[in-house]
């Protein structure tokens, strides 16, 4: 049985005044606040986009390659194909956002848990654990990705899990880092010495601590995901059914020459999406510790 | 340097892992590569098949095969193609040298312009320029890169017709080699920028950050206080410890230049490393991929030992106290 150790750590202190502060300071960061919004409106367009622009990417519906505005385009213009690039930008995000997202939830498992276990036990199970996440880091990750990719067949499964695979060292080594820190702090000896178990130690006492500078490198990582599937696609490594604005890009390599426009709007897309991720991380950042403030 | 050894020695270990890795990965997938290459070359009868299956030894034990191709590749070779029917050390080091010339291109762009924001920046914390820095650095990171490379060409390639669209060489020029190479380092502007400004981006605002810490500490305000000039303190005293950092994560990020590498050629038709690879993976060409994987695993372990000698060699507090932690 273990006691309860309430009132000698911080236990969940993210919640706490401290966590209240870097809210108030996330809100005032008017940077961040804005990649807040762009996100949001990412999100609500991939959600909903289609029951405002009812328009089926893959259908053709004009002459091909038209300009924004020439003849009976529409808005953003056609692609080599014919295809309306406005209905491939509103419905290409869910492909990018759903992948990013199921990546980056196993860069966290995967990183998390072997970080944490490395960290808090240290000696030869680190060494181990370290020697392993070393020998994915040296793998160029985009190769690898794109090697695992093909030989299993490309599909939205599959790109994740590559993705997640090659990504996950990084956080690995954050969270050792942390660990390392504070597994030896008073909080964490007092709970140890009330009899807590190293799994409540690890998970319930220094894992909350831990927490900051891991939700602001999840945050950026979730905007290298999309990159990264964006990457893929563009390659042609991606589900071959579904929409997504890094193989729009990659089918008109071959005629964006006649029609910047089949490239660009995918493009910025993926540009805003990156880039919503990469505000909010700078902005918690910022808020979590506010004295690297400006750098 | 007991310290260099031991990292050397462990290094060799590194590979063989990643060599062990790569191969029991390219093993597991699904599919057989003897059928394949007998799709290829248009017969699918079962003798043909089991002919190539034959040579190629894939009846053999795992362990048999993983063995024979550890003890080739510490021989340096990597085997054979299946669509070029070429060795593959030879196809790779063809397109070794196109790669290092752009990423070596990219990163010096990068390292040295971006320290000179950095450090121009740094003195002028509050100027417009300083805070176009955070934001240039934000865009640039968040632009995906094969994107960037399609931009600046429908801008100077296209539009005006400054740099060409796409490839290495203008296979129409008869020239002496300088005319070459001016030639080739016409066809280098538009995807060394591509995959430099990326890394310029972050390394404006590293440098910047660090020579704001170097500006602030006390050997800076010593050597003010003596009176030297601030143009000697910045560039002679604070500048190489502004560097470091910038130094040490473009070491740290070679493998991901390598990454972005392969999209740059991709983008521009350029006969690099990373073209050969993203054809590979179409053709399922599974001894290319396997080379390609170790050797540029190779790479960016030789890279990050380099990178430990010089962090060493440029700061003498480490190389003095000795432990590094």
């Amino acid at each position: 049985m273990t006691l309860p150790v309430t009132g000698v750590s911080p236990e969940q202190g993210d919640l706490g005044p401290p966590g209240r502060q870097a809210l108030r300071l996330f809100i005032r960061n008017k940077a961040a606040v804005f990649g807040l919004v762009l996100l949001a409106a990412i999100v609500f367009m991939t959600l909903f986009g289609s029951f405002f622009y009812d328009q089926d990417p893959s259908r053709i519906i004009a002459r091909p390659l038209q300009g924004p505005g020439e003849g009976d385009a529409p808005a953003l213009g056609t692609d080599y194909l014919g295809r309306d690039v406005l209905a491939g930008v509103v419905n290409g995000g869910s492909t990018s956002l759903t992948v990013a997202l199921v990546a980056v939830l196993l860069v966290a498992v995967i990183g998390v848990s072997l970080g944490a276990i490395s960290g808090y036990y240290g000696g030869w199970i680190d060494v181990a654990l370290m020697r392993v996440t070393e020998l994915f880091q040296v793998l160029p990750a985009l190769l690898f990705a794109m090697v695992i990719v093909a030989l299993f067949e490309p599909s939205t499964r599959s790109v994740a899990i590559a993705i997640g695979l090659a990504s996950w060292p990084q956080t690995a080594r954050l969270t050792r880092a942390e660990f390392l820190r504070l597994k030896n702090l008073e909080f964490v000896k007092a709970a140890r010495a009330s009899g807590a178990s190293d799994f409540r130690i690890i998970w319930r006492v220094i894992f909350p601590n831990a927490l900051p500078p891991l939700i602001v490198s999840i945050t950026l990582i979730m905007g290298a995901a999309i990159l990264f599937e964006s990457g893929l696609a563009f390659l042609g490594l991606g589900d071959p059914n579904s929409q997504s604005w890094g193989l729009m890009i990659g089918l008109s390599r071959q005629t964006f020459l006649n029609g910047w426009w089949t490239v660009t709007f995918p493009g910025m897309a993926i540009f805003a999406t990156v880039l919503s991720f990469s505000l909010i991380g700078d902005g918690l950042q910022d808020a979590f510790n506010p004295k690297l403030r400006g750098r | 340097m007991n310290h260099i050894t031991a990292r050397v020695a462990w290094s060799l270990g590194l590979i063989l892992a990643v060599i062990v890795m790569c191969f029991t990965l390219i093993h597991l997938a699904p599919g057989d590569v003897a059928i394949v290459i007998a799709g290829d070359s248009g017969a699918g009868d079962p003798e043909v098949i089991a002919e190539i299956r034959e040579d190629l030894g894939l009846d053999d034990p795992f362990l048999v095969q993983l063995g024979g191709y550890v003890g080739d590749v510490a021989q340096g070779d990597l085997g054979t193609s299946y669509r070029f029917n070429e060795p593959v050390t030879e196809l790779i080091v063809t397109r070794l040298w196109p790669t290092f010339l752009l990423v070596g291109t990219a990163v010096s762009f990068a390292i040295v312009l971006g320290v000179l924001v950095g450090v121009f920046t740094a003195r002028r914390p509050e100027s417009p320029i300083s805070h176009g820095v955070t934001v240039f650095s934000l865009t640039g990171y968040s632009m995906p890169v094969f994107w960037t490379g399609l931009l600046l060409v429908i801008m100077f390639a296209s539009n005006v017709q400054w740099f060409p669209v796409s490839g290495m060489r203008d296979v129409r020029l008869e020239g002496n080699w300088l005319e070459e190479w001016i030639d080739v380092a016409h066809h280098l502007v538009l995807p060394a920028i591509t995959l430099g400004v990326i890394y310029l981006a972050q390394y404006s605002r590293l440098s910047r950050a660090s020579m704001l810490e170097v500006l602030q500490s006390d050997y800076v305000r010593t050597a003010r206080a003596k009176g030297l000039a601030e143009r000697r303190v910045v560039y002679k005293h604070a500048l190489r410890n502004a560097v470091i950092p910038v130094v040490t994560v473009a070491g740290l990020q070679f493998g991901q230049m390598l990454s972005g590498a392969l999209l740059v050629e991709t983008v521009f038709n350029w006969p690099g490393l990373g073209r050969l690879a993203a054809d590979s993976v179409f053709q399922r060409d599974a001894p290319v991929l396997l080379g390609i994987l170790i050797l540029s695993s190779t790479l960016v372990v030789i890279i990050n030992i380099l990178t430990d000698v010089v962090y060493r060699l440029i700061d003498p507090r480490i190389r003095v106290g000795g432990a590094s932690q």
